[in-house]
């Protein structure tokens, strides 16, 4: 079942209102505005307002200048959003599963569900029902898969229902190629093309009379966007989704509360030892919720009220699920220091907005192993929290030739991504410089390697060279101009081992005389 | 309240040899390494050294490694390059990129806390401020109490105050002669030059790193360069694991 909410903003800054002046804001023509760089545009309308000639997208001035007592009031799309994660939330009386159809829509999964209301047409009714007293102005629809329903919602009668055993386009045929939620631009082209309704479409799909020249015309049309792979982009795909031929994902929305605990406290605090005892009793009470609920916590937001009415927030991460009130206070204790009390901290609220499942497990038993030493986790959790996320950090193979790609940096509790393994005869340094410095060759051996260069202001001699090893560019990631590689490993007179590489060969045509770096420094 | 013996106080069994060798059982668990920022000398030796220490650990460590480094000494040095490790330490390496020196010691301090890393290894240039006496002497309690070894190498820093254990001078030497290509770079070889240490006399010493095992490799005067090196066998007394010893010998 797909619900529309045709007239969302609107219908929220009307019950914003208070109920004696809803009847003169019907009345008053009112149009919702956004700003935007060429000055204030309309996003929605009111009755009045439509009557008096705004529309939707047109400038504020040129609806002045037909309506010059229309009302401008500046709308709120993150409201709306918020808005409709509720409303998918509550329409989860009519089915088990709802998902969210932004900016004005929700998608409901009620398979099954129908017999409950008494029957499909009594569930719409009660949808319509439940909507008007809300306050609403809703247009819903029922159809086996998502985009029929979605398409009778928007451009069908009121109240339509596709049962499974209807063909679909006796229904939709007459619809406009709107309906399948492509995007504008994509809408143009059918549109110059001479497709308005889904019948014209569906005939060129293969669905006609003359075999051989629908599936002509479905080879040109599936060539004219082979290369929209996203659904909103290709007409084909939305239409194989709405009549059921390929699956089409969505992602349900999940009420999900959040552990929190919160202080209120008789005399604001204004000094750093009373809110460590209060953060104390916070990371106790927040170890019991979790405890309650088998989780542990992986990111804690810690929200202080001042007196003056300002909020501060402080937020940690950890690197594993903890469930340790010590380990929670000590990590705050850390993030504390500078908070600005002002004249006072009146309410203190800890909420853990991540969280995963952690078993019960046995206290330790073996006294030694807690007062020997903190536990790796705790121990990434405090360096990251003093030295930030990004500094502690694993390093792990990557797939490429390329040296600094064949590295990344990750997490370093996460698991170790599979990698192939590693080439026994490819002698890599133990340190590689994080960008390859340029070195000058001051003399070059007739084999093309250098015999004695400068670099960091030093001059030294190579004694001994072993290469070169080609490394080329990685055409599909870099531009055609990239220069390919030669690594050489050298040893200068002092026994200092060095990765060095020429950029490019001469004349390859892709620069001039190729440069010399310095990459890698050998143990 | 109960008595601790962390391992460092307790008295060895008997007493240690004046000379230092690779392989002694009694590591100590703060040693310094001064090296030049412009080579891996530093880094290297100390990745050997604690392999040294720890190979007589009795079976398979999984525990992690965790290698801290300044600002500083990323610019000077680079980062560890994971495909050049060594093979049983590649999985479990965590790097700490400290902005300051203040946050380097803080890393260290907190990796020598942890019972889950098996060593760390640090990276500071220069002789900052915070890296007195004071704070060399607070990371050698914390390491003694807590069992866990620092290897810290001092990139381009002066011989300042310090109490670790042991202190080295590294720089890179020439390496030897590989067998097959005699113009190629060898097996990665060190001078260590021991300055200080509380249980051993100082010296100076040819390291040289081979297939994992510490070796100290006798002056070039005394080798016969037409004469090529022994190939390494590894640790004779250990178990040789699905390869009888003729076959290492002859691999």
């Amino acid at each position: 079942m797909a619900i529309w909410l045709a007239r969302l903003s609107v219908n929220r800054w009307r019950l914003a209102l208070a109920p004696e002046d809803i009847v003169a804001a019907d009345s008053a023509p009112t149009a919702l505005i956004t700003e935007t760089a060429h000055g204030p545009r309309i996003v929605a309308a009111n009755d009045a307002g439509f009557a008096a000639g705004a529309g939707v997208g047109m400038l504020l001035a040129d609806a002045r200048a037909l309506c010059p007592q229309l009302v401008a009031v500046p709308s709120d799309p993150a409201g709306d959003l918020a808005f409709l994660e509720k409303f998918a939330l509550w329409a989860q009386r009519w089915g088990p599963w709802s998902a969210l159809d932004p900016p004005d829509g929700i998608l409901v999964d009620v398979t099954g569900a129908a017999h409950l209301f008494g029957g499909e047409e009594r569930l719409l009714a009660d949808v319509a029902a439940a909507c008007a007293a809300r306050g609403l102005r809703v247009r819903a629809a029922l159809a086996p898969t998502a985009g029929a329903a979605w398409a009778l919602a928007h451009f069908g009668r009121a109240g339509a229902i596709l049962a499974p055993g209807d063909d679909p386009m006796r229904l939709l045929g007459d619809l406009p190629v709107a309906a399948l939620r492509l995007d504008d631009d994509v809408l143009t082209v059918l549109r110059r093309l001479g497709i308005k309704r889904l019948g014209e479409l569906a005939g060129v799909s293969g669905e006609g009379d003359d075999p051989a020249a629908q599936a002509a015309a479905r080879d040109a049309f599936a060539r004219r966007f082979r290369n929209r792979r996203s659904p909103a982009a290709n007409p084909l795909i939305r239409l194989d989704q709405l009549l059921g031929r390929v699956p089409e994902p969505l992602l349900p929305v999940i009420a999900k509360p959040q552990p929190m605990v919160q202080r209120r406290l008789m005399e604001p605090i204004r000094h750093r030892a009373p809110l460590d005892r209060v953060v104390g009793d916070l990371a106790a009470d927040m170890v019991r919720a979790l405890e309650a609920r088998g989780e542990g916590a992986r990111r804690l937001e810690l929200g202080l009220w001042r007196v003056d009415g300002e909020v501060l927030l402080r937020r940690i991460e950890l690197a594993a699920a903890t469930r340790e009130a010590s380990h929670i206070t000590r990590l705050f204790a850390a993030r504390l220091e500078t908070i600005e009390a002002g004249f006072g901290i009146e309410a203190v609220q800890l909420r853990a907005s991540w969280s995963e499942p952690l078993a019960l497990s046995q206290a330790d038993l073996d006294a030694a192993a807690e007062q020997h030493g903190t536990s790796l986790s705790a121990c990434i959790d405090r360096l990251s929290v003093r030295l930030g996320p990004k500094a502690v950090t694993r390093p792990v193979l990557r797939a490429s030739h390329i040296p600094e790609r064949a590295q990344g940096w990750q997490p370093p509790l996460d698991p170790v991504p599979p990698s192939q393994g590693l080439l026994a005869f490819h002698t890599r340094p133990l340190k590689l410089l994080d960008r390859a410095e340029r070195i000058a060759v001051l003399y070059a051996s007739p084999d093309g390697f250098p015999q004695r260069f400068r670099w960091r202001g030093t001059v030294r001699e190579v004694v001994r060279v072993e290469g070169p090893e080609r490394i080329a560019p990685e055409w599909w990631r870099e531009r055609s101009s990239t220069r390919l590689r030669d690594y050489y490993r050298i040893e200068d007179d002092a026994g200092r081992r060095y990765w060095i590489y020429r950029q490019g060969i001469a004349g390859d045509g892709r620069g001039g005389v190729p440069d010399w770096f310095l990459h890698g420094l050998y143990a | 309240m109960p008595l601790h013996l962390s391992p460092a106080r307790v008295l060895p069994a008997r007493l240690p040899e004046a000379r230092w060798r690779p392989g002694l059982a009694d590591q100590p668990f703060h040693s310094e390494i001064f090296a030049s920022g412009a080579e891996a000398s530093g880094a290297g030796l100390a990745l050997a050294l604690a392999r040294d220490a720890l190979a007589d650990g009795a079976g398979e460590d999984t525990r992690h490694v965790l290698w801290v480094q300044d600002r500083k000494a990323m610019q000077l040095g680079g980062r560890p390059c994971v495909a050049g490790l060594p093979p049983d330490l590649r999985h479990r390496l965590i790097h700490v990129a400290a902005a300051t020196p203040e946050d380097a010691l803080f890393a260290l301090e907190e990796g020598l806390k942890c019972r889950d890393v098996v060593c760390v290894i640090g990276e500071i240039a220069g002789n900052p401020r915070a890296l007195g006496f004071t704070a060399s002497r607070r990371l050698s309690l914390t390491a003694e109490r807590h069992g866990v070894r620092l290897w810290l190498v001092r990139l381009d820093a002066e011989r300042d105050l310090s109490s670790a254990r042991m202190r080295w001078q590294a720089r890179a030497a020439p390496s030897p002669p590989p067998r097959w290509n005699a113009a190629a770079p060898g097996t990665a070889t060190w001078h260590a030059e021991l300055f200080r240490a509380r249980r051993h006399a100082p010296g100076e010493w040819m390291l040289s790193d081979e297939n994992g095992n510490l070796h100290i490799r006798p002056p070039e005067h005394v080798v016969d360069p037409a004469v090529p090196a022994p190939p390494d066998l590894g640790h004779l007394a250990r178990p040789t694991v699905g390869q009888s010893l003729a076959a290492r010998a002859r691999a």
